[in-house]
């Protein structure tokens, strides 16, 4: 592989002074970070640090939940998305979230996916065929389910409808994937294929993965943020991060000392 | 040693005293079953064997002629129904997407409150209430206005002719909707609440309206539990006795299609000529009528079973 560049790096999301409230509790403090265009980056961390409420923030998740609010910028290619008249549709059309566990709609495996296509376009039967069949490849569940897209959803196993779930949000073409622990659920199986996916799916998309587990984070991504008590301590190349952390606490998280 | 052995011979009498105990519990709601039924089937024999199949189609119900044909209530207990079932169905579904998705915390409360405490109001009330009150309004402003609009549609316009007397099937069935709107609201949300938030949040997270995310995910997750609630209003305005009473009109004459008619149902039939019924074939009549409504419940409930069963269906087959 060729030795990446500088010039390879472009900055897709910013958070700059960015701050988030549940309530009264301040649950990021401060956060200035950068995500780059087709890279994956990582974010670990011990429970409760607010690895996962910084991956809801960049959807805007978190504004179906009234006393939960943010502050700073999210910059996502240029634009602001914590200002006042975002369309929150058209933002989560563009960034799309994988959740812990398996959440396969209560319908048919094609209707799984024909959902989130149908908010955002209209396409007619035989490109919707299309479209579900080009996100189940790229989800690598195509052949496993090609003869059975009528079935429900729900009658996949963890690890297919966890894949379902991926090929649902890739089928709405958005530019950036938000996975929040997608493996903390599966066998150990089901967790290497998604991890290969994720490989995969960075030649396309831009990538941010939650993990409690450090191998998964040392394997899949590019870059790492490590996060402690609601802020950012440190933030780099994954290799960098786990040969030779700068921070104290980063050494000690990721040599098992704590956490 | 003994003493151990006594405890796990008295724990085991406990066990078998429980157990039998609550079997008999079980088996008294099997044997209550049956008994009503058969004593139904029993007190309604003689009318039964007298007017077979007509008591269901015939329309005259005349007590002093000892001619008793139960069409006319049989119909307005389903009309009455269903026109209860058209409104109350999307206005809850209303209440209920606004309590559980839309609405402000503060607001929840006390709105969740309100719909309880009218489902708390008993019905002799709303039968007052509906006839004192809703049914002048109801026959000098609102009826008007419906002969004015839905009146002129083709073939549904027949529905909504004739005179603007108040009481009648439809105001009856709006009475009814009002009744049966706090439990299947109730029953909704308390079921949309219990949707797991990563199952909305997916829905959301793929760029859905809260219209969009709860037509489509929440309400086929929650499919069962939304129809049961349907089912239970359904099942109340069917058997509701008072306040119909009070504003259906019993009459048990019906000429014309139209919903202002006056009309009457099984159970304010039942209520109002139980007491007076002379001759034993009336009773029977009246007991016969008592038999139908349990069917038409029985019926209701079969047919909602089936009905989900349909949706699983429609949903992919789970293998």
């Amino acid at each position: 592989m060729m030795p990446e560049t500088a010039l390879d790096l472009e900055t897709q999301i910013a958070f700059r002074s960015f701050n988030f409230y549940y309530g009264k509790y301040h649950a990021l403090r401060n956060i200035n970070l950068e995500i780059f265009r087709r890279k994956v980056t990582a974010f670990i961390g011990p429970s409760g640090c607010g690895k996962s409420t910084l991956l809801r923030t960049m959807n805007r998740m978190y504004d179906l939940y009234p006393e939960q609010r943010a502050e700073g910028e999210l910059i996502l290619d240029g634009h602001n998305i914590l200002a006042r008249g975002t369309d929150l549709n058209a933002l989560r059309a563009r960034v799309g979230m994988v959740f812990q566990k398996p959440t396969p709609f209560p319908m048919s495996i094609y209707d799984n996916i024909a959902f989130g296509v149908k908010l955002h376009e209209r396409l007619n039967r035989v490109e919707m065929d299309e479209r579900v069949e080009w996100s189940l490849r790229k989800a690598a569940l195509w052949n496993e389910v090609k003869d059975k897209l009528r079935q429900s959803g729900m009658s996949l196993s963890g690890g297919q409808q966890q894949r379902l779930c991926i090929a649902r949000g890739v089928a709405v073409k958005p530019s950036v994937l938000l996975l929040d622990e997608p493996t903390s659920a599966l066998d150990p199986i089901s967790t290497l294929r998604i991890e290969e996916l994720v490989a995969e799916l960075k030649e396309e998309f831009t990538i941010a993965i939650v993990t409690h587990n450090m191998q998964q984070a040392a394997r899949v991504s590019d870059f790492t943020a490590y996060m402690y008590l609601g802020e950012l301590v440190e933030f780099g190349r994954t290799d960098d991060i786990f040969i030779k952390p700068r921070d104290k606490r980063t050494e000690d998280y990721i040599t098992g000392r704590f956490g | 040693m003994v003493d151990m052995q006594r405890k796990i011979v008295r724990l085991g009498l406990g066990d078998w005293v429980f157990f039998n105990l609550t079997r008999l519990f079980a088996l008294i709601t099997l044997l209550l079953l049956g008994g009503i039924i058969a004593s139904l089937f029993v007190g309604a024999w003689p009318a039964i064997i007298k007017f077979g199949t007509r008591f269901l189609f015939d329309t005259e119900w005349n007590p002093p002629m000892d001619t008793f044909g139960a069409a006319i209530p049989i119909y307005g207990t389903l009309v009455t129904a269903a026109i209860a079932l058209i409104i109350a169905v999307p206005i809850s579904f209303g209440i209920a997407l606004f309590l559980t998705e839309l609405s402000p915390v503060w607001l929840r409360r006390p709105l969740g409150i309100a719909i309880e405490l009218l489902a708390a109001i008993p019905s002799i009330v709303y039968g007052m209430w509906g006839l004192l009150v809703f049914s002048p309004v109801f026959a000098e402003h609102i009826q008007p206005l419906l002969t004015a609009t839905l009146g002129k549609l083709p073939v549904l316009g027949r529905l909504f002719q004739g005179a603007p007397m108040g009481i009648g099937l439809l105001c009856a069935g709006i009475i009814l909707a009002i009744m049966i709107i706090p439990f299947i609201a109730a029953v909704m949300r308390d079921v949309f609440q219990v949707t797991p938030a990563m199952l909305k949040e997916s829905a959301y997270g793929l760029g859905g309206t809260t219209w969009e995310v709860v037509w489509n995910v929440v309400l086929p997750y929650t499919k069962a539990g939304v129809i049961g609630g349907v089912m239970l209003g359904l099942g109340r305005a069917l058997g509701e006795t008072m306040a119909v009473t009070f504003v259906i009109g019993n009459s048990n004459f019906l000429d014309s299609v139209s919903l202002y008619a006056p009309g009457n149902s099984i159970p304010s039939a039942l209520a109002n000529e139980f007491a007076e019924a002379s001759s034993g074939l009336h009773t029977a009549a009246l007991i016969e009528l008592g038999l139908v409504l349990f069917l038409i419940t029985l019926a209701v409930l079969v047919f909602s079973k089936v009905l989900l069963q349909r949706l699983a269906r429609q949903e992919g087959v789970k293998t």
